[in-house]
């Protein structure tokens, strides 16, 4: 079901770990439904002088495809200036692990979410103005976050009632 | 689920596995490879004795003579009678024509159903079904081991109950549920009751009698049968409706031709196993208890789900924290280890595994599952090099991890 690459970016991860005070830090993804990642940069400069994403490393919960897909958004995004970084998408992290199963696209999208909440936590504690689409696809995450934690709480007091209806 | 390694072609023998150095097989509980005993019997029904039992020609009257011979022999294990046994194509079937089929002929009369809440597939979406045609159905809960109280059941029996429907042992933990209390008291409410014996069927002593089963379902492929057959034991007596009409085979209740090969088979594997059931089951017990052992030992942040005594000879189910079950499985799957995980990301639902959360674990304990199942090749060494290998597997996927812990 897994490309090669797929399986050689999942069994060799390069670039995990923490960056101590990074300049970005993304978090995304619940644990209940799979996948958790966590993604820090830390910028520098080019040689041209322009600001880079000089070091950028990942953590996470998850299957081989949200390993894979983690491992591959710090390959593409090093190296970038933060208006390239903003340019990948998951098409393109999909077509640079040559294909990835339907059922697991979105790890795709969580990958790219983790870069660009990443992005979106540095501009903002650094004051500096905000994309429209950043902006946007911040609420969006949001909005899901609080979608989950609602679907799931319900899902975790249910089952939390059975539970303790067998421990009486 | 296949991870892109190359494994050599299984070969038809008995020491397949050990003939085949490529793979360490620890997936017992999904299916098993055909014993070479049973392909041997298997064969002459797919040549020569091809006779279809409802011919009246001698062809077709031997083919009749040697599916009764199979149904004598699956019946005497669980202490029925032959005609007490319905050959069918599956166990989910068996499992849906035992609900469906109870429930149909009961409509407008009882319509409650009462399953444990980590029931398999076969069985909940069956009931869910029901359900939405008007059914009440009542899920048990089950403590933290996977058992069931037989105190809540009794509870739970009312006037409307037509069937309990409770699974012998869990496919995924492994736990037997106490099905002779449960037969007993179903017996004295006056309550059908099926149970799904898919796991433990030529595993684990059955008599429906002595147990007090009204309908039992039990699979071939389990067994090292072959694949597309199962059967349901409906008690003398107990009356169902039939899903599949046609031209009446098996007593009406599951019209179609027989597979007389697959049937042939799973008789002599049933056979088989019955007869080795106490040395399989002692050589495993002591495989299974250095396996969980030596893990949770080797293995911080690791635990046994289950019962720790109540449980398959051959089932292992851990959790273990921070990590995820389908990569694990993928790892060792690198090493030519097969195992399996019920974690979301390993389903289609993305939802972790209904039998995990009802014994209580949070979701994100739930993902990372891991169940090993053993058989009758499983070997020492395979145990050693799972020891070898699975403890730096955790770690290094730890290391990944954003949670430590």
């Amino acid at each position: 079901m897994y490309t090669n690459k797929v399986l050689k970016y999942f069994s060799e991860p390069k670039n995990y770990g923490r960056i101590k005070n990074p300049d970005g830090l993304g978090k995304v993804g619940n644990p209940i439904c799979g996948d958790v990642m966590w993604l820090y940069f830390k910028l520098g400069k080019n040689k041209k002088g322009e600001e880079i994403i000089k070091d950028i490393k990942f953590e996470t919960f998850g299957c081989v495809a949200a390993i894979a897909t983690s491992n591959m958004i710090v390959d593409l995004a090093k190296g970038k200036t933060i208006k390239e970084a903003l340019k990948i998408s998951k098409e393109d992290i999909v077509k640079a692990l040559g294909g990835l199963p339907p059922i697991k696209l979105h790890c795709s999208v969580l990958a790219v979410d983790a870069l660009t909440e990443a992005i979106y936590d540095y501009l903002i504690h650094h004051k500096k103005p905000i994309p429209k689409e950043l902006e946007k696809s911040h609420e969006q995450i949001e909005k899901e976050k609080k979608i989950i934690k609602q679907k799931y709480k319900s899902w975790i007091t249910t089952e939390n009632k059975l539970h303790k209806k067998a421990k009486k | 689920m296949t991870f892109g390694v190359k494994i050599k072609k299984f070969k038809l023998t008995n020491a397949f596995l050990t003939m085949n150095k490529n793979i360490i097989y620890f997936d017992y509980a999904a299916t098993t490879p055909l014993d070479s005993r049973v392909l041997k019997k298997m064969n002459p029904y797919l040549k020569e004795k091809f006779g279809n039992p409802g011919s009246s020609h001698s062809l077709g009257q031997q083919a009749k003579s040697d599916l009764e011979k199979s149904k004598e022999i699956i019946s005497q294990i669980i202490k029925a009678e032959p005609e007490e046994i319905i050959f069918t194509g599956s166990a989910t079937e068996s499992n849906n024509l035992a609900l469906k089929g109870i429930a149909f002929l009961n409509f407008q009369k009882k319509k409650h159903i009462i399953v444990s809440a980590i029931e398999h597939d076969s069985i909940l979406k069956p009931t869910q079904w029901l359900a939405s045609q008007g059914w009440k159905i009542t899920k048990l809960a089950v403590d933290k081991f996977g058992l069931i109280r037989t105190e809540d059941l009794e509870k739970a029996i009312s006037k409307e109950t037509v069937l309990v429907s409770i699974m012998h042992a869990n496919n995924e933990i492994g736990t037997i549920e106490p099905i002779a209390e449960i037969g007993k008291i179903c017996k004295r409410k006056n309550v059908l009751f099926h149970t799904d014996a898919s796991q433990s069927f030529g595993k684990i002593p059955l008599d429906v009698k002595k147990m007090n089963i009204d309908l039992l379902t039990a699979s071939s492929h389990k067994i090292y049968g072959p694949l597309g057959t199962g059967c349901l034991f409906i008690k003398k007596g107990v009356k169902i409706e039939s899903l599949i009409h046609g031209g009446g085979q098996e007593f009406g209740l599951r019209s179609s031709t027989p597979n007389l090969p697959s049937i042939i088979g799973f008789a002599e594997a049933a056979k088989i196993s019955q007869k080795s059931m106490i040395k399989e089951s002692q050589r495993l017990i002591k495989l299974r208890e250095k396996l969980i052992k030596g893990i949770l030992k080797s293995i911080p942040r690791s635990r046994l789900n289950g019962h720790p005594k109540k449980r398959l000879f051959n089932n292992i189910n851990f959790s273990f924290s921070f990590v995820e079950g389908e990569a694990i499985v993928a790892k060792l799957n690198a090493y030519g280890i097969a195992a399996s995980t019920t974690s979301a990301c390993a389903s289609e639902k993305l939802e972790p595994s209904h039998v995990l959360l009802a014994c209580g674990l949070k979701p994100q304990e739930a993902q990372g599952s891991l169940r090993i199942s053993l058989g009758r090749w499983t070997k020492e060494k395979d145990i050693d090099f799972l020891f070898k290998v699975l403890p730096e597997i955790v770690k290094n996927l730890r290391k990944i991890s954003p949670f430590k812990g």
